[in-house]
């Protein structure tokens, strides 16, 4: 880890420049209403990296993209608000939305070999969206273009402007799609999932130029991964999100070394580490994510926790349950001193298993 | 590029070749086709024939006529065997006709499908869409003949709206050109516009799911820019090469019908007559015109497509 301060724990602090409050996502389908994002709030500070961890169908693109109205359909419902620098994005208007699409808060996807328009050249794709958002001259929206290029490690920015999508790599096309996020110098950044299709070292370089662009420009990043290894470089603050909630919310050192949430710790236990014996095979969170138009009253990981006990019947609200961490929220009815007992399964190791004491049926 | 049009070109001489021989020996086989005796008139004599024979050197080996005769192909010196006319100027005289018919039909009905196709796609699953894809059904089943007939009837000679058929000279009345056309444009353009609606229609909707798209709405496009410069542009690829092969499958005889039920006097309708005297000279000459259009046009398609999507190469 850097010695950067942003890195090093403590969310930066001043008025947040993004306020998600009690966000609800639901789509009608033929198998009835699907809840896919389920009263999500968190704040995102100017220049902070925010993680939101969670596995497929947790709810964490939906939200990423709610934000930017990309989900909107005519069999979604809203509820809850987003407030950015004065709008309102949940209900905001068309209009209002493309004014801050691309120039304010921009987005990168998660797969790059099918982001980008197949047959348009990538310089015409970048400024496109400059000159949408700015009355810039093609010459000049062409020049910023080969500079933000050349920023995101395309070499030869120059002549490869000119290229069309299918001529770039993939870690090269995520490059592309990291210079058209950032064409309008947006405050916020959402990375949905950036590298998932890259392999490991390009991801690593990926992640490492987000950062490092981030510190050039201020912006802040929500980083959407079911990778917490990849959130371990990079991200100040993290939330999990299990089944359409944010079931652990606090800063990467603190989700790291003291998580709350079993469904965290899992994910902690299930991480490959270099600094540690191999084990046979990984240790997996036992079950599946419920099905999310169908979930389980209470505490939606109940069915998968083995530490389970009566009072999980009932949703435990998010909050701080901790002295002396105030921003470490979690949804989970353990006691703290219980929480610090089970999750560590091995002197030293957190991870997510039954053991004889937990004898909570 | 310099090398994929010599290889076209070579294609091309192939194709005109094999349907050459394939359409001179054929109309030499079948029965009744000895040119001589139906040249020869009404109860001619034994020797009349075979004058004629002689003359026209129908007695030779069938190579050796089919080598006469694409010699005259080449010459320009083919002539009809009934008309005595010659070949290559009733087909320059029919040429303006049937390109007239096929290019307006052509751009009618590619307008008309893409507006078509666009809002259904847009209204997908709803009435308009719904009712549009009856709409598309129905023209897809009418056969130009019978709605052709129908229309000439009702809207040209009982409500005398229309000319009973017939051409005119876009040189000399455009005006009147484009009203004697507007009905054959109608009739020829009305199965293509149910096709090609439908398929422009399942392009769109599949196009629109595409990631690119969302990054499109992501850049904050309007809707509008999102569906013409990503989702409309993406989705006419596959249209425009239906589109250039199907304009050569008409010039080159998908529009005998229309040509025919309109009296448009086209090259369709000249081959169309040349078939039913087995008059063998017009028959070849139109069958290579309609196969030199429609390689030629798959060539151009090819090239145009690899223009529209720079993921093919021509090689």
């Amino acid at each position: 880890m850097s010695t950067d301060p942003a890195a090093t724990g403590a969310p930066p602090s001043g008025e947040p420049l993004l306020t998600v409050e009690d966000l609800q996502v639901s789509f009608a389908t033929e198998e009835g209403v699907v809840q896919a994002v389920e009263g999500v709030s968190f704040e995102l500070a100017p220049g902070e990296i925010l993680a939101v961890v969670g596995e497929s169908g947790s709810g964490k693109s939906v939200t990423a993209m709610t934000l930017m109205g990309l989900t909107r359909s005519p069999n979604a419902d809203f509820e809850g608000t987003a407030h950015y620098k004065g709008t309102e994005l949940v209900h905001a208007s068309e209009d209002q939305l493309r004014r801050v699409r691309g120039a304010e808060i921009a987005m990168i996807f998660q797969d790059p070999m099918t982001s980008l328009n197949p047959v348009q050249k990538i310089g015409r794709q970048i400024v496109e969206q400059i000159q949408e958002h700015e009355a810039l001259p093609d010459q000049q929206a062409r020049e910023r273009s080969v500079e933000l290029l050349d920023r995101v490690g395309i070499p030869r920015a120059r002549e490869r402007i000119d290229n069309y999508p299918f001529e770039f790599s993939g870690g090269m096309r995520q490059r592309v799609m990291i210079a058209l996020a950032l064409s309008c110098n947006p405050s916020v950044l959402i990375a949905d999932e950036p590298t998932t299709a890259l392999d490991v070292t390009i991801q690593a370089q990926i992640l490492q130029r987000m950062r490092e662009l981030r510190d050039e420009t201020g912006a802040a990043i929500i980083l959407v991964t079911h990778d917490l290894g990849v959130v371990a470089d990079i991200a100040d603050r993290i939330a999990v999100m299990y089944s359409g909630r944010i079931v652990e919310q606090g800063t990467l050192d603190e989700i790291f070394y003291d998580p709350q949430h079993p469904y965290t710790w899992g994910l902690l236990g299930s991480i490959a580490r270099v600094d540690r014996p191999r084990p046979d095979r990984l240790p997996a969170i036992a079950g599946l994510p419920p099905s999310l138009a169908n979930r389980p009253e209470g505490c939606h990981f109940r069915p998968r926790c083995p530490h389970e006990f009566g009072k999980c019947m009932e949703v435990p609200p998010l909050e701080a349950r901790l002295d002396g961490q105030p921003a470490h929220l979690d949804r989970c009815w353990l006691t703290p001193d219980e929480k610090r007992e089970r999750r560590e399964v091995r002197p030293g190791e957190i991870g997510l298993e039954a053991k004889s004491q937990a004898g909570a049926s | 590029m310099g090398r994929f049009i010599i290889r076209r070109l070579f294609q091309m001489v192939f194709v005109m070749f094999a349907v050459s021989v394939l359409t001179f020996f054929i109309f030499n086989v079948i029965p009744n086709g000895d040119p001589a005796v139906r040249m020869a008139g009404k109860n001619p004599t034994e020797t009349q024939i075979e004058a004629i024979r002689k003359e026209w050197g129908f007695d030779d080996n069938l190579i050796v006529q089919y080598v006469t005769m694409m010699k005259k192909v080449f010459t320009g010196d083919l002539v009809s065997y009934f008309t005595q006319l010659p070949v290559g100027e009733e087909i320059i005289k029919g040429l303006p006709r049937t390109l007239s018919l096929a290019i307006g039909a052509a751009i009618l009905w590619m307008f008309v499908a893409i507006c078509f196709g666009l809002y259904s796609a847009m209204r997908a699953g709803k009435f308009a869409d719904r009712f549009l894809t009856i709409v598309a059904l129905i023209g897809i089943s009418l056969p130009v003949f019978w709605i052709g007939a129908l229309m000439n009837y009702y809207l040209g000679y009982k409500a005398g709206l229309f000319p009973n058929g017939g051409y005119v000279e876009l040189t000399k009345d455009p005006v009147d050109w484009a009203y004697h056309l507007i009905l054959p444009w109608t009739a020829l353009a009305i199965l293509f516009i149910g096709f090609y609606s439908r398929v422009l229609r399942s392009n769109i909707l599949d196009t629109i799911n595409e990631d690119y798209v969302r990054t499109a709405r992501a850049k904050g496009l309007s809707e509008r820019q999102v569906m013409v410069r990503h989702v409309l542009r993406n989705s006419m690829i596959p249209i425009v090469t239906l589109w250039g092969l199907d304009f050569g499958a008409v010039v080159g005889g998908g529009a005998i019908l229309t040509e025919t039920v309109f009296d448009l006097q086209g090259v369709g309708q000249y081959a169309a007559e040349a078939v039913g005297q087995l008059d063998v000279p017009p028959v070849l000459a139109t069958t290579l015109f309609a196969a030199f259009f429609i390689v030629l046009l798959n060539a151009i398609v090819d090239i145009v497509y690899a223009y529209l999507d720079p993921r093919i190469r021509l090689q």
